[in-house]
């Protein structure tokens, strides 16, 4: 289970029209909604509440250029997704590797009573 | 359509039957996996789950022995775990011979929801690589970043 402080972040990317917009804001630096709205399957209103969560889960900064409002990924904050998603699959991994050796154990064990039994 | 998010998986010498009670009676799961395991192996069967002080409830989805199990977790407090608002964890037992079995596990959610279903397929086939590609290219992202 993620620790509550990683709820947010956790939400923010685990959703694949989202982790769309971020790597079209990854790949391409600081761009309009507008600008992703016309890359992405859906509309420009769910883009913009896209970025809405993104934002908020300090995964993506917005700032004013002229008239235009601008998002840019957080690079710091996007790290620490990568590592929070690497720590996920290595304590699935721990979990496995314990799984085998309960398992395996338990096997012995049967194979063991069977030939006195037998 | 489940959104892949982690899939791992490990080589057994045991048969499926012992890697299933290894994976799914609760004080089996209480050494592996959970401080504490409150569930009833059955579908629909709602359970709780204690990790260290923190603890939350599971509710299970799929029991096929030896095969398949799955449950969801990580919904939102009051509210039932249904696709989209929780995390689905699965296990999948695949005999390789009389005494190995390959234990798959992948843990994904928060689906493709409220999309039509070509836009959503149109979507899919953009991204074959799934989670993992995305955190190769998060990897490179971050190794590119200047200092």
């Amino acid at each position: 289970m993620t620790a509550p402080a990683d709820d947010e972040l956790w939400s923010a990317i685990a959703d694949p029209s989202r982790r769309r917009v971020l790597d079209l804001l990854v790949s391409n630096g600081a761009v309009s909604a507008s600008w992703l709205a016309g890359r992405v399957p859906f509309s420009r209103q769910a883009v913009s509440k896209h970025l809405v969560v993104l934002e908020r889960a300090g995964l993506v900064r917005r700032r004013k250029q002229g008239r235009e409002v601008l998002y840019q990924v957080e690079a710091d904050r996007l790290d620490q997704a990568t590592r929070a998603m690497a720590e996920l699959a290595a304590r699935w991994d721990r979990r496995l590797a314990t799984v085998k050796r309960l398992a395996e154990t338990a096997h012995a064990e049967d194979k063991k009573r069977n030939r006195h039994d037998g | 359509m489940a959104d892949l998010v982690i899939e791992r998986e490990v080589l057994i010498e045991a048969p499926a039957e012992v890697v299933w009670r290894t994976i799914t009676e609760p004080d089996q799961m209480s050494l592996w996996f959970a401080d504490r395991v409150e569930l009833a192996v059955e579908p629909g069967a709602h359970g709780y789950m204690q990790f260290g002080d923190q603890g939350g409830p599971v509710v299970v989805e799929t029991v096929d022995p030896p095969a398949r199990f799955s449950f969801r977790w990580n919904h939102p407090r009051g509210e039932e775990p249904v696709a989209g608002n929780s995390m689905l964890v699965e296990f999948t037992l695949t005999p390789e011979g009389a005494e190995r079995t390959r234990l798959r596990v992948t843990e994904s959610g928060h689906e493709l929801r409220a999309w039509p279903d070509a836009e959503k397929q149109r979507y899919a086939d953009g991204h074959r690589g799934g989670w993992a590609g995305y955190l190769d290219r998060l990897a490179a992202v971050a190794e590119r970043r200047p200092g």
